[in-house]
């Protein structure tokens, strides 16, 4: 009994590793790649080590345009996204208002849609006002950057809500009351108790949002019209020939994304750390005062 | 501080704050504005237009314009020149998930319940194919699974494939590649919902006789539900829509319904039966995503 539960753990870990071993394998061979000099264009095997990928990120200019492109979209879809979601966020936990169920559907609805039939949608949209636009003032709004930063703005949203939702719904009330208490108007309860509290889930959403964005493919193909974003490169490149640098772009998004999850990990431990400790290097400073 | 934090407050944490003066009656709907407004124009409002287009004269083209004919004929039209496809999607997306679930099971099941001080690092490796980009990380697969790749190799070594047999351009690297993209989709409820499960429920079964299998079944994969239906439906809707894995690692053969709204959008111009066929897509996922949380809410399990 007690040998086959041993083997029973055993057995859901061994199986919990080889999987993993099957989700990172392609992050170790994009990396393999992003030093490799392949034998030709629509070679996908790896033929001879090189560093030159990484020194000449931008070889092929067409790529780096496409990744400012994606990071410009990225920052301004970002950026309203949080602080609409933000709004919204704060809305729904801190106060009661009529036609909640309504606001809740609204938020949760795009997370269930497929992205297929958002971007699909947005298409007939951009396209009929741009007809209704051109029919009326003789001038449209043609399908590019904007209609891309629009699209996402819109997926980011939801996500936006639920992250800050998530951290504000686990914040005590009684901190703000206290600030309250001391003479602190609304203003500065809000500016110097609840925005540091919320702070880390908005910047969580924020980085969720980016990362949505940078890496969208459905919906900005069906909204770009000409303009081509990173992921877009890499489709359309998939048939011409892929550029080892695409590699180089994966790897370094890769060790990026890394380096934020160990920091803010990292600290996190030393805060907590630190708010452990604390009371003890009170006490010790204290007695060794004279 | 602390002696303070234990006394009970009247008003509850979660209970939101009593209604205030008449400024603050309007502030909740101030703070939706922008972002309900966004939703709606452009959420809500493209599906209506897809719904309109779908129903456009389909004899009409971009460049003259569409009549809205009301032509409802343009959905059995389009299920009739691409049913395969359909079924192709959802036939491709329920094997993965079952691929997927073989492997997701256990692996949420690990971190949640055996990792102990590794569990932050496990749960990084889940998502950590997320840090780098859908595209990149598709296209690996085809290096992985090249016809001089060692996966190949091996393979026709020990004759589980012909001496010319191939992994690429076969339904079996998209479903592959379908599994390896949503995984992580799929264990992240998992384990938010087994790091909640009490291991002395399972002692306790244990402590009554119950075999590990029958503890299983009666303790771990009930309490496990919710997180289950959150992760298989997690899942199961952006699979049977994508059409990246089908374009890139399979052939016309392996094309899924989104490859036909693709090219019917963006190729053929075919505007009415795009918006058709994304509309019969929606529709499906709908029925089936009802229908499973009907049976799954509803009735017990085994």
């Amino acid at each position: 009994m007690r040998i086959s539960r041993w083997l029973a753990d055993r057995w859901v870990m061994g199986v919990a590793l080889l999987v993993l071993a099957y989700l990172s394998l392609p992050i170790m061979v994009v990396a393999g790649l992003s030093f490799n000099r392949p034998a030709s264009r629509l070679s996908y095997d790896f033929n001879e080590f090189t560093l030159d990928n990484w020194t000449h990120p931008c070889a092929t200019s067409d790529m780096c345009d496409a990744v400012v492109r994606s990071v410009q979209i990225g920052f301004i879809a970002t950026v309203v996204s949080t602080v609409l979601g933000t709004l919204m966020a704060f809305a729904l936990v801190r106060h009661r208002f009529r036609g909640r169920s309504g606001i809740n559907l609204l938020i949760f609805l795009p997370m269930a849609t497929p992205e297929l039939v958002m971007g699909t949608s947005l298409l007939a949209l951009f396209v009929w006002s741009d007809n209704q636009l051109r029919a009326i003032f003789g001038f449209g709004v043609p399908q590019g950057f904007w209609t891309i930063v629009i699209a996402h703005v819109m997926f980011c949203v939801s996500f936006v809500v639920v992250t800050v939702k998530a951290r504000l719904a686990g914040m005590d009330r009684r901190l703000e009351e206290a600030a309250m208490d001391l003479y602190a108007s609304e203003w500065q309860t809000f500016r110097r108790i609840t925005l540091p509290l919320v702070l880390p889930g908005i910047l969580a959403a924020a980085l969720l949002a980016f990362s949505l964005s940078f890496d969208d493919f459905i919906i900005t193909n069906f909204n770009a019209g000409t303009t081509v974003t990173f992921p877009m490169y890499v489709w359309g490149a998939a048939q011409r020939g892929i550029p080892p640098q695409v590699n180089v772009i994966g790897t370094a998004m890769f060790v990026i994304a890394l380096l934020l999850v160990g920091a803010s990990s990292l600290r996190g431990r030393r805060a907590r750390r630190a708010a452990l400790t604390a009371p003890a290097v009170g006490a010790g400073t204290a007695k060794s005062r004279p | 501080m602390t002696a303070l934090a234990h006394v009970p407050t009247p008003s509850g944490q979660a209970a939101p704050p009593p209604p205030r003066r008449g400024r603050h009656r309007a502030l909740p709907y101030l703070l939706l504005l922008p972002g309900a407004a966004w939703l709606l124009i452009f959420f809500a409002l493209p599906l209506l237009q897809l719904a309109a287009t779908s129903l456009y004269d389909p004899s009409g083209s971009l460049s003259t314009g569409y009549a809205m004919t009301g032509a409802v004929g343009n959905y059995p039209e389009a299920l009739q020149a691409y049913w395969p496809q359909f079924v192709r999607s959802f036939l491709y997306s329920a094997i993965a998930l079952v691929l997927a679930l073989l492997m997701g099971y256990p692996l949420a099941y690990a971190i949640a319940q055996k990792a102990g001080r590794w569990k932050n690092l496990l749960l990084v490796a889940v998502v950590a194919p997320m840090f780098t980009s859908f595209l990149v990380r598709t296209l690996a697969w085809k290096t992985i699974l090249s016809d001089n790749g060692w996966v190949v190799g091996l393979l026709r070594d020990v004759h589980l494939l012909g001496p010319d047999g191939r992994l690429l351009a076969t339904p079996v690297a998209v479903v592959l590649g379908l599994t390896y993209n949503f995984l992580p989709f799929l264990v992240l409820p998992l384990y938010a919902n087994m790091e909640r499960l009490d291991p002395r429920l399972l002692e306790a079964a244990s402590d009554l006789y119950a075999s590990p299998l029958r503890a299983f079944q009666k303790v771990t994969l009930p309490l496990s539900m919710p997180g289950l239906i959150a992760g298989t439906l997690l899942f199961f809707i952006p699979a049977t829509g994508d059409y990246i894995n089908a374009e890139l690692l399979g052939t016309p053969n392996e094309y899924m319904i989104g490859n036909v709204i693709d090219s019917a959008f963006l190729v053929r111009l075919d505007y009415p039966q795009g918006a058709a066929l994304s509309f019969l897509l929606m529709a499906a996922i709908l029925a089936i995503v009802f229908v499973y949380l009907r049976k799954a809410g509803t009735e017990e399990v085994l």
